[in-house]
């Protein structure tokens, strides 16, 4: 906004310095008018200043006699951030909303068309310890390959935390435990039972537990590792009490599934996961919403009660829950955050309800290789050819990816849904080469740069390729990571700081408040082609190792 | 794509030529964008990258090498008083211009893309595209009869020491251009400096300590320097005389005529040097203001057209490629120390009125294509407003304070070069006290 002020101004400017100079060497008296224009814009500025201060003194007194003053304006004149700013749309109901500027959508064809698709039959399901930050590289396996075990029976669990249990998402049989690098266990396999066999669990009272017994009950039926902690999105300690917790309800990556539609029909064991919720944090629930489309959030989210519901209206990545921590109660090195995701909190609230381990999960198949890009219901850690047989349908080789085309993990048909997605990207691959591509590309591609004519097509959707359009270069260009990541941080310098090992710098700079997928838009925007994300991992990482 | 495959054919052995192997990468990766695929991290990638980036740039500059070919023409006709309208012979003037910028030109890229492929070939990188801009930013800072031993000596050393000491693109910590021009202009400052440089190409008769003519044995005069005063006469060679001389006449057209002596009275001197030594009025005497914005005036090649700039200035503001901030805050902070001096008023050049600071010099150039590099502004978009105001305020300090330095922006940007750094620290530092301040305040919200 800032920016769609002042340019103008600055022709303005420069209009005025050509009009009064012109308007010198035609004659000496001209020159009256541009010190009277000089006058009128010194008594503009100065009644402005006098209308600033006397607007925060109003703000300052608001605050000592306790009024929120937020969201809410005292002065008598608009904020010019108020005349241009979108006003919040009704269904928000007054609740607080931020506006967020910075970001950019990346529109991509092949959205997933709001059809649920249950037929399918999907056989294999795996769980990846690697998916897992922080886990060891061979945990703990409890069945042998070959035994058959039911949905909520504990698969493995980490030596170094053995209280937290990751347990199978289905009944079958276990048919497999593949090895990695280094003999680290990569996948272990299930085949699904044709009707699946739950483990029962003892019916939990939540009003009358104390803490210590809920957080037993969440480890031991499964539950637990769907807690991720901020910083560092590792799965959260049993024995930390964290200052809040984090939900977002809308997820704005490329492609992202509707949460609104994945919700549907399951609003009750949302509400109860966000009642388990509140019984483990010291501090609140806050719930982000989407501000920005035409309709209202599903009536889960808008009418969810005993949480703190704050609203966002920005383009990606604001529908992370990173940035949205940042905006409404940051993390740092000693206070600590949870976050779930829409998905894992109706498993959690579903084993309140049902006293079972529901691993069932809507997940979109999107992308434009998709001959047909719609939603199926699956369980945790699905097959991927399973998932996409008979539905790619390029003869083009695509790239499969688990998650979105800018935080997910790429894939083969042998693989298996990462655990904390709910979404599978296929994109063409973009191994050609292309003439003066630098300079004239042929085709569309996304980009938030006007040396291309995309600003001119804010609607369009595009066919994305991997292609990475460039060489990997030095840090050239400065301000551009900025300008897609609406948080009050230098991510160059922090990447900077990563790279030199300076603990203390990249605590300084806020590395507390970032995982990858917040970093994702400005490594796809960086014109040097820099691995944002797995320098911050590495970051991350040393700093863990660190303590 | 049989090109393609050509090309693919002919990739040199990597090992055993390493030269020729980083020349052909550089010349495939020109004209093909590579195949490379993500890995790991994003799956899709913006279309925008360094090259693009850099191409942008040289392409805002290009009204002002076409202006700049031009005007070196037509000061050469003004000094002999001959074709003096804008569109008198405008032929011979774009001929001329063409005959002196192209020597520049190349000489420029071949000693600065030179030193930096031998760089790429040994650390085994990629070229590097810094030089792309660099390389079209040299030709237009210099003088129009710069001698090319100073200038390749000039780019080797910006090159050299300037970038590649530090670490070649991206990692120098002055502009590389500027580099370039403040090496000539303390090695060699009759070259870039006075009131005779801006004018090409002229020869004067030879004078000894009395003012005799001096003679060469044989008996014929002495001619030396290219000094455009009463006096001397025009130099051309087989390019003016024959080449073009032959084209023009076959079309009928004006030519080059041999021995055309400078008209009398005739100085040379920049709306700039009038301005140090005198009034405004006496610069105004000389040039008109329309003179001065439009550009027909001498200076550095590429640098006297303020339309020419401004039209690349906007495209690189459109194209979001250069920092509007550094732009908008540098005009602010010349504009403020333009008025500060006028009601300081102690010299006459302090008495020039503020906004026609802005039309003599090289002010707009500075500003849309020196101060605005990226890799040696600051970094951070506060920062940048801090850098552009100064660079702004120094500039002008340095024009109208200092009697030896005949213009400031240069000096202004080498020295907030170094600054921008302290710049970005104190920046950084904010955000780190307020990320500290807000922790505790959170800290005591909740206990």
């Amino acid at each position: 906004m800032k920016n769609g002020i002042i340019k103008p101004a600055f022709l303005i400017f420069f209009l005025m310095t050509t009009l009064t100079a012109t308007a010198q060497t035609s004659g000496g008296s001209s020159s009256n008018y541009f010190t009277y224009a000089l006058i009128a814009v010194t008594a503009l500025i100065l009644i402005g200043v006098v209308l600033r201060v006397s607007d925060n003194l109003l703000r300052i007194e608001a605050q000592q006699v306790g009024v929120n003053a937020k969201g809410r304006d005292f002065s008598i004149f608009p904020r010019i951030g108020n005349l241009f700013q979108s006003t919040s749309p009704a269904y928000t109901n007054n609740e607080p909303i931020t506006f967020l500027r910075k970001g950019h959508d990346i529109l991509l064809e092949g959205e997933a068309k709001q059809i649920i698709d249950e037929e399918s039959q999907r056989n294999t399901f795996a769980i990846q310890p690697q998916n897992f930050f922080g886990m060891s590289p061979i945990p703990k396996v409890v069945p042998e390959v070959g035994a058959s075990i039911k949905a909520g029976d504990v698969l493995f669990f980490d030596k170094k935390r053995p209280d937290i249990k990751y347990v199978s998402p289905v009944s079958g049989e276990i048919i497999d435990v593949k090895r990695g690098a280094k003999r680290s266990i990569a996948e272990i396999i299930i085949l699904k039972d044709k009707e699946i066999q739950y483990r029962s669990f003892d019916s939990f009272d939540i009003e009358g537990a104390s803490r210590e017994e809920l957080v037993n009950y969440l480890l031991e039926s499964g539950v637990w590792p769907f807690f991720r902690q901020r910083p560092y999105n590792l799965v959260a300690e049993q024995s930390d009490v964290p200052a809040n917790i984090f939900v977002s309800t809308f997820d704005s990556a490329p492609l992202a599934p509707d949460l609104n539609f994945v919700v549907q029909g399951k609003e009750a064991a949302f509400q109860k996961g966000l009642d388990v919720l509140g019984k483990l944090t010291s501090g609140k629930v806050y719930l982000g919403l989407n501000a920005r489309a035409k309709g209202a959030p599903s009536p889960a989210f808008t009418r969810a009660t005993g949480v703190e519901k704050r609203w966002f209206n920005g383009p990606h990545p604001s529908g992370n829950v990173g940035i949205q921590i940042h905006h409404i109660a940051p993390v740092d090195g000693n206070r600590k955050a949870w976050t779930v995701n829409v998905q894992d909190l109706i498993t959690i609230g579903t084993l309140f309800m049902e006293g079972k381990y529901d691993a069932s999960r809507v997940i979109a198949l999107t992308g434009a290789e998709l001959s047909e890009p719609k939603y199926v219901q699956t369980y945790i850690g699905a097959s991927i050819g399973d998932l996409l047989k008979n539905n790619i349908s390029g003869e083009n080789a695509s790239r499969i990816i688990s998650g979105d085309v800018l935080s997910g993990k790429q894939k083969t048909t042998d693989g298996f849904l990462d655990y904390f997605d709910d979404q599978v990207t296929v994109v063409k691959e973009g191994d050609y080469y292309e003439m003066f591509g630098w300079l004239l590309p042929i085709a569309p591609r996304p980009s938030i740069s006007k040396t291309f004519p995309n600003f001119l097509y804010p609607k369009y959707k595009f066919t994305p390729d991997t292609n990475t359009h460039g060489e990997k270069r030095a840090f050239v260009v400065t301000g551009q990571y900025e300008k897609v990541l609406p948080m009050d941080i230098f991510p160059q310098h922090l990447m900077k700081s990563i790279i030199v090992n300076d603990f203390e710098r990249m605590e300084g700079l806020g590395i507390y408040e970032l995982v990858e997928e917040d970093v994702a838009l400005c490594e796809f925007v960086c014109t040097s082609k820099q691995p944002l994300q797995s320098i911050l991992r590495e970051g991350l990482d040393a700093m863990i190792e660190q303590g | 794509m049989g090109l393609l495959k050509f090309l693919q054919k002919i990739e040199p052995d990597k090992k055993k030529s390493p030269l020729l192997h980083t020349l052909y990468d550089g010349f495939f990766t020109f004209a093909f964008s590579p195949n490379s695929t993500t890995k790991g991290g994003v799956h899709i990638r913006d279309g925008m990258d360094l090259k693009r980036t850099m191409v942008h740039v040289v392409i805002a500059l290009q009204l002002c090498y076409i202006f700049g070919t031009y005007n070196i023409g037509h000061q050469h006709f003004v000094a002999l008083g001959v074709h003096t309208g804008f569109i008198e012979a405008i032929h011979l003037k774009l001929a001329y211009g063409l005959i002196q910028i192209l020597p520049i030109f190349v000489v420029t890229h071949l000693v600065g893309l030179g030193i930096e492929f031998w760089y790429a070939a040994k650390k085994g990188h990629a070229i590097e595209e810094g030089f792309l801009v660099s390389g079209a930013l040299i030709p237009l800072i210099m003088p129009p009869d710069i001698p090319m031993w100073i200038l390749a000596l000039s780019v080797a050393f910006a090159v050299w020491i300037g970038k590649e000491a530090f670490g070649g693109t991206g990692m120098n910590i002055l502009n590389i251009a500027l580099l370039a021009r403040v090496f000539v202009f303390f090695a060699y400052p009759t070259t870039i400096s006075g009131d005779h440089v801006w004018v090409s190409t002229f020869l004067q008769p030879l004078t000894d300590p009395e003012g005799n003519m001096m003679y060469t044995e044989a008996g014929e005069v002495m001619l030396g320097s290219m000094k455009a005063t009463a006096g001397s006469f025009a130099e051309y060679g087989w390019w003016h005389l024959s080449f073009f001389n032959g084209l023009f006449e076959s079309m009928g057209l004006d030519t080059f005529q041999a021995g055309a002596m400078v008209v009398d009275g005739y100085t040379g001197a920049t709306p700039m040097g009038i301005a140090a030594k005198g009034s405004w009025e006496d610069v105004t005497n000389v040039y008109t203001t329309s003179q001065m914005w439009w550009g027909t005036i001498p200076g550095s090649i590429g640098e006297t057209s303020k339309p020419a700039i401004l039209v690349g200035a906007a495209f690189l503001l459109l194209t979001g490629i250069a920092s509007w901030r550094i732009m908008v805050s540098m005009i602010l902070g010349c504009a403020t120390m333009g008025l500060l001096l006028n009601a300081w008023g102690a010299t006459e050049f302090m008495l020039v009125p503020w906004y026609y600071q802005f039309y003599i010099g090289s002010f707009f150039f500075a500003m849309a294509f020196m101060a605005t590099d990226p890799v040696t502004a600051a970094s951070t978009n506060r920062g940048k407003w801090i850098y552009g105001f100064l660079i702004g305020m120094v500039g002008l300090i340095i024009r109208v304070l200092n009697p030896a330095y005949p213009e400031g922006w240069m000096l202004a940007i080498l020295f907030m070069n170094v600054f921008a750094p302290l710049i970005d620290h104190y920046v950084i530092e904010a955000n780190i006290k307020r990320r500290a301040k807000r922790s505790a305040a959170l800290e005591a919200a909740s206990a």
